[in-house]
């Protein structure tokens, strides 16, 4: 570019570098990150790679020429699946949990610097140096609250711009009154000052929000780093046969669209040239892969398990079957959002009446004849000591320790809205490709030997075809070694083949009809073949039970035939309804709400994607379509069923130590507010009586990090 | 009750050296990976060594 513009040496002329980042939801340990940052940068065009562990995310400085799907295809040698994505999609989210944080830093910081000060007051400094502390406080508090109060003014502006009350408003009248009222008394040389109990009330309340932010940025971080397997583009063949990627949005119908094997269709259309087996479980939750040739119509969203094909596009971007189900998820995704929080049902309650309360004891006092200024101080102790800072604490808290223990099981919990509804949840809907079995060809590998298994791993480690990933895993789980293959290519449609020891080996299609999953183990002369199905979640059983405990009535409900369907639903002892289209599931749960019940759905192809939406409490496996994950309440990761079962649990434990926070900040209500109300609470008291609930609240909270055991 | 003139800007600056820190650590990105650099820790960079 501008290296003529620049004497610089050849050497460094190769500066401009790009940036690209990836998720790759298999990094477990600290030896996945040595790995990646270590081996990634010999790879050539890599000039650094930096893991982001937290989010499952590698940040890879490159050649700006080098492809991103040459670094899909280097980090895919080194062991991980990745995917590369967008440049900060959760910008918004990060940048709101730094402002709390940050807050909380300032709040943090004015708390204990006021103490001090307050602490000598209380002790007994008189005089001189009485005021000075006082003024030092209200040059210290002021910027303090106007800084690390913004986000409570903010929302509660917000709600009474709207005719609307939440927990912000006496919050924010809370403090402001105090911050007001202590400035007087400062200007004017009074005794008493609360700006300490005004900005701890900041403090513990900000301590809340910062921990239901991290818990929600968490658990989108876990979901966005699998999210994304989707086809997201597309080789378009040009009118001169060239092929070039095209992202989904921009493919138009008539376009000729070479499809490899592996790869998931982003659009629907017709074949032109070529034969496969398409798996559709994404779409139809059907389990046994279609045959398909010329004039076949396809799907966006189904996996091509077969040889490559060129299909012609007919539908694409937003008229896809794909959308469609989109739209519907949508539609049925509005009546989650009339869900009511406890924390704003308690604050509904709550906000009114202390409110009356203090307006009340300004009035008692007034009428009493105690004088506006003393009749003002004590309508704040009142506001103050009722601080809703248990109440603040109570919900947050709790949901926190709760969605940390279901993390450490499994279970990524979206936000605490959805471990309230879950905690709800009567009865339970599940889908059975993918959910209660693990949607995955899984071979059967007991007729090789060690030595062929170590060389299938081999093989099947360095391809992303659906029947290699399975075939790799069953044999990790078994805990085989790989062997050392050389020379190993994949011919898309064939198989791969590689040399071991000097003996070809190879895995392969047999010569069988393209729809029957299995494929053939070739070491030298030496031929095996491995058949594949499709078997339930290791624990299905126990998780079931585990919920039947709970009072659950369970039922299977998939758009799979009738046969596989009833197969599941009598080896688990489960109701079932076979061959259920998206709309027969929505009704299904529609009834089930009209009848009073609050439905759990458990999903992940995009065909239960609306009854995700529509259930009161939905879970998602990691393996289900992005939508599916967007739409449910949680996601759980790996091949056990059992997170489900823990989640419903965990959920009501959770209620449960809410409720009784709600009943200590009452119980604490119902002790202070009589002492404010007849004049008995001096900042100190009211300093160490909100510190105290607020301790009580977060230790009760605390016990439930033991829950999910 | 002068040791009180050194003393409370002292307290002050440190509490404020404290924040100044949090924020910068905060800008440098210290927060952005609390699972990766409890991971870190664990790998052995003896390897780069011939």
């Amino acid at each position: 570019m501008n290296i003529a513009a620049a004497p610089l040496p050849a050497a460094q002329s190769g500066t401009v570098t790009a940036s690209t980042r990836f998720t790759v939801p298999g990094m477990r340990c600290a030896g996945c990150i040595a790995k990646i940052e270590r081996e990634l940068p010999k790879a050539d065009g890599v000039i650094a790679a930096r893991v982001n562990f937290s989010s499952k995310r590698v940040a890879i400085e490159h050649d700006p020429s080098l492809a991103e799907e040459a670094m899909t295809e280097a980090l895919l040698h080194l062991g991980f699946e990745s995917q590369p994505i967008d440049e900060n999609p959760l910008g918004d989210e990060a940048g709101d949990r730094k402002i709390l944080t940050r807050a909380l830093g300032v709040a943090g910081f004015g708390m204990m610097n006021i103490m001090l000060l307050s602490v000598s007051i209380w002790a007994g400094a008189e005089g001189a140096t009485r005021e000075l502390f006082h003024w030092l406080s209200a040059l210290i508090a002021l910027p303090v609250i106007a800084y690390s109060g913004r986000p409570f003014f903010a929302s509660a502006w917000m709600a009474l711009k709207y005719h609307r009350t939440n927990m912000d408003v006496p919050i924010s009248i809370g403090v402001l009154l105090a911050t007001g009222l202590s400035l007087y008394e400062v200007l004017a040389g009074g005794g008493h000052a609360y700006f300490e109990s005004a900005v701890m009330l900041l403090f513990f309340l900000l301590a809340g929000r910062a921990l239901d932010a991290e818990m929600r940025s968490r658990t989108r971080a876990g979901i966005g780093a699998l999210l994304g397997r989707m086809g997201k583009s597309a080789s378009v063949i040009g009118p001169d046969g060239s092929i070039g990627r095209v992202a989904a949005r921009d493919l138009g119908p008539g376009m000729l669209v070479l499809v490899a094997a592996g790869e998931a269709l982003a659009a629907d259309g017709e074949v032109e040239e070529g034969s496969s087996a398409l798996d559709n479980a994404m779409l139809t939750g059907e389990s046994t892969p279609d045959s398909i040739g010329p004039g076949s119509s396809v799907h966006a969203g189904a996996i091509n398990l077969g040889s490559p094909f060129r299909m012609r596009l007919t539908r694409t971007a937003d008229d896809t079957a794909l959308a469609e189900i989109a739209r519907l998820m949508d539609e049925a995704g509005q009546s989650r959002s009339t869900y009511v929080r406890i924390a704003d049902r308690a604050s509904r309650l709550y906000a009114p009446l202390v409110h009356s309360l203090s307006a009340l004891a300004f009035v008692g006092w007034m009428i009493a004849g105690a004088g506006w200024h003393q009749s003002l101080v004590i309508a704040i102790a009142v506001l103050i000591i009722t601080c809703p800072c248990a109440m603040g604490l109570a919900v947050p808290t709790a949901q926190v320790v709760a969605s940390g223990a279901l993390l450490k099981r499994g279970l990524l919990v979206k936000d605490g809205s959805a471990l309230e509804r879950l905690a709800e949840v009567d009865v339970a809907l599940f889908d059975k490709t993918g959910t209660l079995t693990l949607g995955e060809p899984r071979p059967d590998i007991s007729a090789l030997d060690p030595e062929a298994r170590s060389v299938a791993l081999g093989l099947a480690q360095s391809s992303r075809h659906p029947l290699s990933r399975g075939l790799a895993e069953a044999l990790r789980a078994a805990e085989v070694e790989p062997a050392e293959i050389i020379y190993i290519t994949e011919e898309s449609g064939t198989g791969l083949s590689g040399e071991w020891h000097g003996l070809p080996v190879a895995l392969e299609r047999p010569e069988s009809t393209a729809a029957d999953l299995a494929t053939r183990l070739r070491i030298g002369e030496h031929v095996t073949t491995l058949h594949f199905a499709d078997p339930l979640r290791p624990d299905a059983e126990d998780a079931l039970t585990l919920l039947g405990e709970a009072g659950f009535e369970a039922s299977v409900m998939s758009g799979d035939r009738d046969e596989p369907v009833q197969a599941v639903a009598d080896r688990l002892g489960l109701k079932a309804t076979a061959q259920a289209s998206p709309q027969d599931k929505l009704a299904v749960l529609e009834a089930l709400r009209d009848a009073g019940r609050k439905p759990l759905m458990v999903g992940d192809g995009l065909n239960d994607g609306p009854a995700l939406a529509a259930a009161h409490a939905s879970i998602a496996p990691g393996t289900a379509s992005d939508a599916s994950q967007q739409a449910a309440d949680a996601v759980f990761i790996g091949e056990r069923l059992m997170p489900v079962a823990l989640a419903v649990r965990v959920a009501r434990r959770t209620m449960q130590i809410v409720r009784q926070n709600f009943g200590f900040a009452i119980a604490y209500n119902a002790l202070a507010v009589p002492l404010a109300l007849f004049g008995f609470v001096t900042p100190l008291i009211a300093a160490i009586a909100m510190s105290l609930s607020s301790l009580v609240v977060v230790a009760n909270s605390l016990r439930l990090a033991g829950s999910a055991k | 009750m002068t040791g009180l003139v050194f003393l409370i800007p002292i307290a002050l600056l440190m509490g404020l050296a404290g924040l100044a820190a949090f924020f910068w650590a905060m800008h440098s990105g210290q927060f952005d990976d609390m699972d990766g650099a409890a991971q870190r820790i664990l790998i052995d960079e003896e390897e780069e060594k011939p």
